[in-house]
């Protein structure tokens, strides 16, 4: 075989529960440490211990971070799955297994080479304590893959001291596992493997993050002080991470006081209660959550829409509907988002696609919540938010000042003849605020029962209506103030392929292999609806174009055909809703099926 | 319907408070409620309460959830902030408005359908919170604004005015409130302003949850023959088992000539509460006791001040806030910078 250098994709299948995902993150960690792009996909599930695991790791040098689905070397670790494991390799690749026991005769497969280390036998030999043997065992396997892979013996030594610096006893018993994994591969087989690794110098200006800590420290950038929700995977390290780095950063250095208050509430209900009484206190409030949670807060976000309040919901989604499979990744909630709530309402959606773009929208939407008087969504997923990301350095600008939008002060009331709150100024569809406490003559009764544009409660047909119809406006008016789309053509392009959110990677790496093909195709990825002028410019630009997104339904298919003039039949749904990250290889799977029409727009 | 609104005449001759403001300047619009509910009587004593305490208009946040008692906010203190916001949600709301900004007075108003049905978790997590507010339910025993259901502080037996009894069990709220670490917990009847006013004081004066019951009949559903939260049965059944006064801060001292027997709280800001003990061992200080004596008098309603605690901590004190309002911290002091960031990216290598 010929060799390849920096451009292949192992498969670890384990327990969960067994310490696996620390030797996972060791491998990972040490190869982004050499310099090389990689990727890393966590495939777990909704279980605490017991249940198969998988984790997957792709390098590649073009940079390239979708999931591969092709295998060069599968670490088969878990007896129950090794029937599938082992099938879904391919032909001409390896299987590193756990050769204490004898592998089943019907496992065996002629065109795949099977490398056997007694992982188990030398772990019970060489460590006492029975979880110790378990724990161990999957650091011996990181051994065997440092030689077999050629992963850089120092850079683990490093991590390793990092790691356990203080703690000497588990720092040694590491090093002893990984020289019992690494010694039996050097004793016994010809290393490194065709595939494998050598250093590079791609990551100098980067970081590994998942999705979840940058969006809490987006959070914690972007000011804001009343964090509020309930438990849920996939968004619960939001919060971790948000009550680690405020403890971190916002214990006032005189007071020691905490500059924030973080509520676990009962119920996502509450949940966005509080950030709703908090904002219109003036805070800056959010919660995180993913589809379950935005279902619950459904009734509340239409009295946030309908009152003019401020409310920032993260919903890192998982897989519905119910329940569904929550350690699994979709994009499930849009249409849920986006018209969240009984009777008219419309929000502020913001698609982040990495961790750094997590970083960045976190702000952006406080400022997009305060400025237009709404709830806004920053729409992640479990894929972005919990996998490690190989990401630029996250950066900040000084110079951030926050929008607070239109709030009215003390002295700006007192020289007001009558506040209305409901009643904007010219040009604008978003009126003034007052926040309790600050002037009586800005005092007035929040309520989501009917009002008219005075605040005044109204059951008189116009006057409602005219409340509503500046809503709607003032929606419309937002779409001058979110993130625009990414947009890149290629010389040639007759159709184009949108995206949002997470999809991005393999997106772009499905249309390298189109272009090679000869079908290259324009890129639009979107960043927030409302959707802003040049979403509708592209739509109209193409005979049609593909619309990738990881849903049953087309979420996005169909706001646009609802948000935009666009004709349904220029729209060409691309849907992957199984659950596991996207792959370049589902996109053009699914543009195979239309082979001839593409053929023939590309004669 | 547009709101009624009520004309404002100041009479010169009406007593100032403190802040030099008349109990006008307490007001609120026109009730739109049904003509001798009980909800209006328990308004008046909310504006008296706050108008001898000298509340600052501007000060007060007034929220409630969904039913005719939560439509009462609109009918007090239109100087003050207010929010009608969900049904059952008002606690939550109270508790993210009262995280923002310690500062301000919070008076909840709620029903017993709000509070005991579809907000009972809320009020629960509220009060285990200990958030600082006055947290009133208008106990009529029936969903007022949806024209008659039974509610959960419906009595067994209490009727319904088509005649029909309910069998289900009763939730009471004070029994309740005790059970899970109410650090004051009081109950009046909204026709016994006397009572009620000191109570509501006192309530606001508390640092922490107040939680006051007031049974509240509902003339138009539930005023009839067989109703136990009609005015007639309420009268016969309400029995003091404390009497109590309060004593604000400025005039401390007048406490101390209470009456031989009694039993005086300092309140967290200063103020005095005062309490003729009923019952000749009522200790409106001991949990168990308060529960105890619930627990051995079924069918009187015990009203007073029946429990109270000034020594827990409120929300803000168990999550070691500053002792201004968050809103008011500047965003320097919030945003970390770049220099503190990028020295944090070296964690992420
Ligand atoms: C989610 C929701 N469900 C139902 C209602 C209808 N509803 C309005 S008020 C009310 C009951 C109010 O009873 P209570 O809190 O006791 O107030 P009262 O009118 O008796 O003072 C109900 C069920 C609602 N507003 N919202
Ligand atoms: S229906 Fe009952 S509770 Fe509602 S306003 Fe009328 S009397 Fe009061
Ligand atoms: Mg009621």
């Amino acid at each position: 075989m010929r060799s390849r250098i920096n451009d292949f994709a192992i498969k670890l299948a384990n327990v969960n529960g067994t310490g696996s995902a620390s030797a996972n993150s060791l491998i990972m960690q040490a190869i982004f440490r050499m310099g090389v792009p990689v990727s890393g996909k966590n495939l777990f599930p909704s279980n605490i211990q017991g249940l198969p695991t998988w984790y997957e790791i792709r390098v590649n040098p073009k940079g390239y971070t979708a999931r591969a689905l092709d295998y060069d070397l599968m670490v088969a670790m878990n007896a129950q799955t090794y029937a599938r494991d082992i099938k879904e390799v391919r032909t001409g690749s390896y299987v590193l297994y756990d050769s204490s026991w004898p592998l089943d005769a019907d496992l065996h497969r002629d065109d795949v080479t099977f490398i056997g280390v007694p992982l188990a036998r030398l772990c019970n030999e060489n460590f006492k304590e029975v979880r110790e043997r378990i724990l161990m065992k999957n650091i011996a396997t990181a051994g065997a893959l440092i030689e077999l892979l050629n992963i850089d013996a120092d850079v683990v030594a490093h991590l390793l001291e990092e790691k356990y610096g203080k703690k000497k006893g588990l720092r040694e018993s590491n090093v002893k596992a990984l020289k019992l994994g690494g010694d039996y591969i050097r004793e016994n087989y010809a290393f490194p493997l065709p595939f494998h690794l050598e250093t590079m110098h791609a990551n100098d200006d980067k970081i590994l993050i998942d999705g979840n800590t940058a969006t809490a420290l987006g959070c914690i950038y972007g000011g804001a002080t009343v964090a509020a929700w309930y438990p849920i995977t996939p968004a619960t390290s939001v919060m971790d991470n948000f009550k680690a780095f405020a403890d971190k950063y916002r214990k006032d250095p005189e007071t020691g006081a905490s500059n924030y208050m973080f509520l676990q509430a009962e119920d996502e209900l509450a949940a966005i209660g509080m950030v709703i009484g908090a904002s219109w206190n003036g805070a800056r409030a959010f919660t995180s959550t993913a589809g379950p949670g935005v279902s619950l807060m459904n009734e509340l976000l239409g009295l946030a829409y309908y009152a003019e309040i401020p409310a920032v919901v993260i919903d890192v989604q998982r897989v519905g509907p119910s329940t569904g499979m929550p350690t699994r990744t979709q994009q499930g909630d849009i249409l849920e988002c986006a018209y969240a709530s009984h009777g008219d309402t419309k929000h502020i959606l913001l698609f982040p696609s990495s961790p750094a773009e997590c970083f960045e929208m976190a702000p952006q939407c406080f400022d997009l919540s305060e400025q237009f008087q709404t709830p806004v969504f920053l729409l992640s997923d479990l894929d972005i938010g919990m996998n490690d990301w190989v990401t630029p350095k996250l950066k900040w600008d000084d110079s951030y000042v926050p929008n607070r939008g239109k709030v009215l002060t003390a002295e700006q009331l007192e020289k007001m003849n009558k506040f209305f709150r409901y009643l904007p100024e010219e040009g604008t569809a978003v009126p003034a605020r007052t926040l309790p406490g600050v002037h009586s003559k800005g005092a007035f009764f929040t309520r989501g029962s009917g009002h008219n544009k005075f605040g005044g409660y109204t059951e008189v047909p116009d006057e409602y209506q005219e409340v509503m119809d500046r809503l709607l406006a003032k929606h419309k008016e937002a779409a001058g103030y979110v993130p625009p789309a990414i947009i890149e053509r290629r010389a040639g392009a007759k159709v184009g392929m949108i995206t949002i959110g997470g999809c991005e990677p393999a997106v772009r790496e499905a249309l390298d292999i189109l272009d090679e093909m000869g079908r290259p195709m324009d890129f639009m990825r979107i960043r927030a609806f409302p959707f802003t002028a040049e979403v509708e410019a592209f739509l109209e630009e193409h005979d049609y174009c593909y619309v990738v997104e990881q849903n049953r339904d087309g979420h996005l298919c169909s706001l646009l055909t609802l948000e935009t003039p666009v004709a349904k039949d220029k729209i060409r749904p691309v849907l992957v809703y199984s659950g596991f990250p996207l792959s370049a290889k589902n996109v053009l799977d699914i543009l195979a099926v239309n082979v001839e029409e593409l053929n023939a727009i590309y004669r | 319907m547009p709101s009624i609104v009520k004309p404002l005449v100041a009479h010169p001759s009406l007593a100032k408070n403190a802040l030099g403001l008349t109990i006008r300047d307490y007001e609120g619009q026109m009730s739109t409620l049904c003509a001798g509910c009980g909800h209006d009587s328990i308004t008046a004593a909310i504006v008296k309460a706050l108008w001898e305490l000298s509340t600052p208009p501007h000060r007060l946040a007034k929220l409630s959830g969904i039913g005719c008692s939560s439509k009462t906010p609109t009918y007090f203190v239109n100087g003050a902030h207010g929010f009608n916001s969900a049904h059952g949600r008002m606690p939550a709301i109270a508790t993210g408005a009262n995280a923002a900004n310690r500062e301000l007075t919070y008076v909840g108003v709620s029903g017993d359908g709000d509070s005991l049905s579809i907000g009972i978790g809320h009020l629960c997590h509220a009060i285990r919170r200990n958030l600082n507010m006055l947290y009133v339910i208008e106990n009529n025993g029936v969903y007022g604004l949806t024209k008659g259901q039974f509610s959960a502080s419906t009595d067994v037996g209490s009727k319904s005015k088509k005649g029909e009894a309910n069998k289900m069990s009763p939730i009471d709220p004070i029994q309740l409130a005790l059970s899970i670490g109410a650090t004051f917990v009081a109950r009046s009847f909204s026709g016994d302003k006397a009572q009620l006013v000191p109570i509501l004081k006192a309530a606001i004066a508390h640092r922490g949850f107040a939680l006051v019951d007031v049974i509240s009949p509902c003339v138009t559903f539930n005023d009839h023959e067989g109703s136990t939260k009609s005015y007639k049965y309420t009268r016969g059944a309400t029995h003091a088992a404390t009497e109590s006064d309060f004593v604000p801060p400025a005039s401390e001292i007048v406490a101390n000539i209470g009456p031989a027997g009694s039993t005086s709280i300092r309140m967290h800001d200063g103020s005095v509460l005062q309490f003729t003990r009923v019952p000749d061992n009522y200790d409106v200080t001991d949990r168990g006791a308060a529960m105890k004596y619930l627990r051995e008098h079924p069918g009187q309603i015990a009203t007073g001040v029946l429990f109270a605690d000034e020594g827990i901590p409120d929300m803000h004190e168990m999550a070691g806030s500053p002792a201004g309002a968050l809103v008011n911290v500047p965003f320097e002091k919030l945003c970390p910078g770049s220099s503190a960031l990028e020295s944090l990216m070296a964690n992420f290598r």
